[in-house]
């Protein structure tokens, strides 16, 4: 999941993550009340606070509900190849700096039942999603159990 | 000024290929006008809507020019709650004296594909496939177990009852009965919930005439009292769908707007859960008539797992829950599904609802319809 060049991968959307280099998810905290959003956004649905500054989310968290996406999603969903089956879940993460907690909607990098379970340490990757135009691999960022995460280069 | 509900028409929920959402909500105007014994010239106002079958204001050229102001309503899945609540208000402010409410709909087979931008959503919300209702359906699901120890037996027998009551109701899509082990071992669509643990979208329409209460008695000897009609949006903190982050949860639980809804239809009506005779709730699958039980009031998280082994929510329990069959039975046209559930109320408090008639004359309804992006409506109804 996680052989990805990084010269050769584009993030599905500005702003979720950085990338490349050391890559992490970008919530936004608000200066007056303190609570982190993800994606960052303008305003605090909080506060009403307009004053909210971009905020590195930590790599791992733990799983706070999950289901399996059993059929293909229609448009606007866009995968390259056959569909199969993919986790979804909420994955609790604090900000890198410890002040606050999100609660980040996630894909999953597994789909068996069997191996997900509510309360479960979980670790940032990235997974392709399809070739764009140009021939870069379009990544989004997804969770896996910590468990299960494999070097990068390594076969999965 | 008080308001009573004297009209009530159906087109039977299901599939219709060659008939138009518009026709579907043309016959249920035309079922509740002569159930009123009223013609459209009397109608002085009309809110409705659709999601996805047009606008409901158009239907003035099939139904008749007659200058009336008809409102359109797209609200989601309470485009019937909201037409409701504001023909409700058009007549307690003293404008009107008759007035329409209807919504109908017509969504092709398969799954809503919703548009994240309509919703304020990055496109890549959809593009990496997280723009589906059947997730957090899956996923609120998932936790409330979780937390409430809620069996997954008790999700095949909340669908289970759904069939059953549908199956004893004329103009419900769904009329074949399954059990309880063909519902739970039917194919996983979003763990924990199974492919007949879910509704789908469909097509249907319905129409209510309403009028200021103390006229009800020209129109019908059974008029329905509407003591309540309320209306919330999300607050922070609640799970709803299409969010692509949650906060913790606030001190004192996360809320949300049923429970918001109801408390305030309740309030504004004066009576409470104890005083509902059938309940109505939105039942998109089976683990949102659970989780809604106890968001609307009527018990507390986790004693739905007793109450719907012990049959509290049959038809005959102490707390009949969708007795027309709900959303599982009848389908999900948007613009319609929250008033078939007034419609089912009002049938029920007339003791006019045939072979799913809930015994001992019931004297107060209540309905609550919920939809993205964390929106509901809730009615009290009387006789």
């Amino acid at each position: 999941m996680t052989t990805l060049p990084e010269d050769k991968a584009v993030p599905v959307a500005e702003g979720l993550f950085s990338w490349p280099g050391r890559p992490r998810l970008t919530g936004g905290t608000c200066a007056a009340c303190g609570t982190t959003t993800f994606p960052a956004q303008q305003s605090c649905p909080r506060c009403t606070g307009t004053d909210l500054r971009a905020t590195p989310l930590a790599e791992t968290g733990r799983l706070w509900t999950w289901t399996v996406q059993a059929f293909e999603p229609k448009p606007p969903y866009a995968a390259d190849g056959p569909f199969t089956p993919f986790g979804v879940g909420y994955v609790e993460l604090a900000t890198e700096d410890g002040s606050g907690t999100v609660l980040v909607e996630s894909r999953l990098t597994v789909a068996d039942p069997a191996r997900l379970a509510i309360g479960a340490p979980m670790r940032l990757t990235f997974i392709p999603l399809r070739r764009d135009a140009s021939g870069a691999e379009v990544i989004t960022f997804a969770f896996e159990p910590t468990g299960e995460s494999r070097q990068i280069g390594e076969a999965p | 000024m008080n308001v009573a509900i004297v009209g009530i028409g159906i087109h039977p929920f299901g599939r219709h290929p060659g008939m138009s959402g518009l026709a579907q909500g043309a016959y249920a105007a035309r079922q509740a006008l002569a159930d009123a014994g009223v013609g459209w010239a009397d109608v002085e106002c009309a809110f409705g809507g659709s999601m996805a079958a047009g606008n409901a204001d158009t239907l003035v050229s099939d139904l008749g020019l007659t200058g009336l102001p008809f409102i359109n309503v797209r609200n989601g899945c309470a485009t019937g709650g909201s037409a409701l609540a504001m023909a409700d208000r058009a007549i307690r402010s003293g404008d009107h004296d008759l007035v329409m409410a209807l919504g109908f709909d017509k969504h092709p087979p398969g799954p809503f594909n919703a548009d994240p931008e309509e919703s304020g959503l990055g496109r890549w919300y959809g593009e990496t496939g997280l723009m589906l209702t059947t997730q957090f359906f899956g996923m609120k699901i998932q936790r409330y177990m979780h937390e409430y120890g809620i069996s997954a037996a008790t999700l095949a027998k909340v669908a289970a009852k759904a069939f059953r009551n549908g199956a004893r109701n004329p103009h419900a899509w769904r009329r074949q009965p399954l059990t309880e082990e063909e519902i739970a071992r039917s194919a996983m669509v979003s763990h924990p919930l199974t492919k007949y643990m879910f509704c789908s979208p469909g097509e249907g329409g319905v129409a209510l005439v309403l009028c200021r209460a103390d006229q009800a008695r020209r129109y019908t000897s059974r008029p329905a009292y509407l003591s309540a009609v309320s209306l919330r949006t999300r607050r922070f903190g609640s799970f709803e769908v299409f969010s692509p982050w949650l906060a913790p949860a606030p001190p004192g639980g996360r809320g949300g707007p049923s429970t918001d809804a109801a408390r305030a239809a309740f309030e504004t009506a004066g009576l409470g859960p104890k005083d509902v005779d059938v309940l109505q709730l939105q039942d998109t699958e089976s683990g949102a008539e659970i989780m809604h039980m106890a968001e609307t009031g009527f018990c507390k998280d986790g004693e739905q797992e007793a109450l719907i082994r012990d049959g509290a929510t049959e038809i005959g329990g102490a707390m009949p829950v969708n007795t027309d069959g709900g959303c599982l039975a009848n389908g999900e046209p948007i613009g319609a599904s929250g008033l078939r559930q007034v419609y089912e109320s009002v049938l029920q408090l007339r003791g006019a609802a045939g072979g799913r008639q809930v015994p001992g004359q019931p004297k107060v309804a209540f309905t609550h319809v919920y939809g993205a992006p964390g929106i509901s409506s809730c009615a009290v109804l009387t006789r």
